[in-house]
């Protein structure tokens, strides 16, 4: 049992007590593999140690992209293409008519942003249709939490209590697969 | 308990001594008859004074622009608006004549309306039962202390303005809605059930009272609060930030009709209210920062920390971000359909205003969206500062830019009577805000919340 790679679960039913548990066992510098929860805990990545997200940035670049897209499309479809008289004032010039198109550049700002970033987020996460769950107790999707800890080179009865001490509820102990 | 400081005071007081020289300095060089008004235009060279000597001068600004469409459909004694050269001399006269009170009124205005409006965010961080803002409430008691202050100036100035001691409201001028007269004008005589002085005076008496009453109160039962042993007093302020906001909603909107929309007295936005609410929120919530930072700076306030300036800062963003919002859907709604009545209000704002015009949207919407967007930059207090700076700066320019075209139309200038009236109102703001502050402890002791404030943490 000493010998090989094992992971621990240890499940928690409560968000705050979880996050004192993830405090805790990175103040003892225990490896966290991964923490699955029912929801989003606010500041759980501070607390594991996980690099910012990037997702902002390209949220923002989408947004550049989108806004661009708009630009360029009421240009051609408004002015160039098919010039239009826009509120009685016949200029045909994107700039002097831009107020009409404010509501679409908005729109297709947000709309872009919006979409790529769940996108990119499905692809950075691996999540795509029919892909089988990564998470490894069908309950961290109802009201659990459960933090899987790097248990190779830990004597695992030492690591349990220590566990327990943090409220956790169950513990089990997983021989890495690979 | 905090001390107003030497320094401060001092600070306070050579703005309040320099705003009064500069505006007074200014005040003495402006035209004061039409012989100046001529010598003026000369100095100007022949771009203005002299290519209308001898022809009759076609005018469009301030109210005289108002009247133009007006004078087409009605038998106006200006029909057509063309001005001899005395009639042109006499009106820009009565714009200089307006420049120095409408400076007086626009910083008067700009700084009342911080305290009004950060009465209105401490009404609804009661009603909201805010859990991350009680750390906070004294600093916000502590700035609608100008509210009082503030209130008699308004008053005065409104009173003046409407018995025509100035003539910023021209519409209070009796003889525009006395039939057969001259200066008979059908469009402001038809709205004189709402636009006349007594009316005028009268509801400005109320909202004025309406929302002092309810920071006495409010100011009340929180003191209460403090020595109470149960949550008596904390629901009392529930309700009567409740109750509030109620009435708040309704006169602010009435308040930024008669005080400022009626400077245009032709011309209405059904938006009106909101967009000055919008702006006044984004300045109370930013100055409740700046104050804080400074108290910070100071080693007062020890429980706020980066969180809730965070939490500010994002208020800040958002506000802003819903000003440009109405202001835009104001501006493009007028501007699409191109109403002559409605549209005259950004063709002299454009036209006359360009460099305000257009600064006050770069300093109102772009610095904050691109200063506040990062997450990260909203806890770095320097950075909310700098922000915080353009925004007030922003919106002093856009009650500027409300007030100035339609009291002085085409001969304004940012000069030492604007200079001094902004510097001789920051003083005074700034006095009464930190003497404000020293009365009452910076942190409540008894707010239910305030546990839940001190461990605020995002």
């Amino acid at each position: 049992m000493s010998t090989g790679s094992h992971v621990i679960h240890a499940l928690y039913t409560d968000d705050d007590v979880l996050m004192n548990a993830v405090k805790e066992a990175k103040k003892k510098h225990l490896h966290i593999n991964e923490v699955y929860t029912p929801f989003p805990v606010h500041g759980l990545d501070k607390a594991m140690g996980l690099a910012p997200t990037r997702l902002a940035i390209t949220a923002f670049m989408y947004g550049c992209v989108g806004l661009t897209v708009a630009i360029t499309m009421m240009n051609f479809i408004m002015i160039e293409d098919w010039p239009q008289n826009i509120g009685g004032k016949p200029s045909f010039s994107y700039i002097e008519n831009m107020p009409a198109f404010v509501p679409i550049m908005f729109e297709l700002t947000v709309f872009f942003a919006a979409h790529l970033m769940v996108i990119t987020f499905y692809m950075r996460s691996r999540l795509w249709p029919f892909k089988k769950a990564e998470n490894p107790d069908v309950r961290t999707t109802d009201d659990h939490f459960l933090m899987e800890i790097d248990a190779s080179g830990h004597n695992a009865q030492e690591l349990a209590d220590f566990l327990v001490g943090t409220g956790a509820t169950e513990i089990n102990l997983v021989a890495n697969e690979e | 308990m905090y001390t107003l400081s030497k320094n401060l005071r001092l600070t306070a007081f050579i703005f309040m001594a320099v705003g009064f020289v500069l505006f007074a300095v200014d005040y003495v060089n402006l035209p004061k008859t039409t012989e100046d008004v001529i010598a003026m235009e000369a100095a100007h060279g022949d771009g203005h004074g002299g290519g209308h000597a001898s022809e009759a001068v076609t005018h469009d600004s301030g109210h005289a622009e108002a009247n133009a469409h007006h004078g087409e459909e009605s038998s106006h004694s200006e029909g057509g608006h063309e001005m001899t050269q005395e009639e042109h001399n006499k009106h820009v006269l009565a714009q200089y004549q307006n420049k120095p009170w409408s400076a007086i009124y626009i910083a008067a205005f700009f700084f009342f309306m911080i305290a009004l409006a950060c009465l209105a965010f401490y009404a609804i961080q009661y009603v909201a039962q805010a859990g991350w803002s009680p750390l906070l409430l004294k600093v916000m008691e502590g700035i609608t202390g100008y509210l009082p202050v503030g209130s008699v100036i308004m008053l005065v100035l409104l009173i003046l303005g409407v018995f025509q001691f100035n003539h910023m409201f021209h519409w209070a001028d009796p003889s525009l809605v006395e039939e057969g007269n001259a200066h008979y004008d059908k469009i402001i005589a038809g709205k004189s059930g709402w636009l006349n002085p007594y009316r005028f005076i009268i509801f400005s008496v109320l909202y004025l009272l309406g929302w002092n009453i309810y920071r006495y109160f409010a100011l009340k039962f929180s003191k209460n609060q403090e020595e109470a042993s149960d949550n008596k007093w904390h629901k009392k302020s529930f309700k009567a930030a409740a109750g509030f906001l109620v009435f708040f909603i309704y006169t602010e909107s009435m308040m930024s009709w008669d005080w400022i929309m009626s400077l245009d007295p032709h011309w209405f936005s059904t938006l009106f209210g909101w967009y000055v609410f919008a702006g006044m929120m984004v300045c109370a919530i930013t100055t409740i920062a700046l104050v804080t930072i400074y108290l910070k700076s100071k080693g007062y306030l020890e429980k706020v920390n980066d969180s809730h300036i965070h939490d500010l800062a994002k208020f800040m963003f958002a506000f802003s971000i819903f000003w440009t919002y109405l202001w835009f859907s104001q501006f493009m709604l007028i501007w699409y359909s191109n109403i002559p009545e409605e549209v005259t209000y950004f063709i002299t704002r454009i036209d006359d205003y360009k460099l305000p015009f257009f600064a006050m949207l770069g300093m109102n919407f772009i610095f904050p969206l691109l200063l506040l967007m990062n997450s990260d930059f909203k806890r770095v207090n320097w950075f909310v500062v700098m922000a915080g700076i353009v925004i007030l700066l922003g919106h002093y320019v856009d009650i500027f830019n409300m007030v100035m075209p339609a009291t002085v139309g085409k001969s304004w200038s940012f000069g030492f009577v604007e200079i001094g009236s902004l510097l001789f109102f920051l003083g005074l703001f700034i006095f009464v805000v930190f003497r404000s502050l020293t009365k009452r402890p910076l942190e409540p002791k008894r707010n239910p919340l305030i546990e839940e404030s001190k461990h605020f943490h995002y």
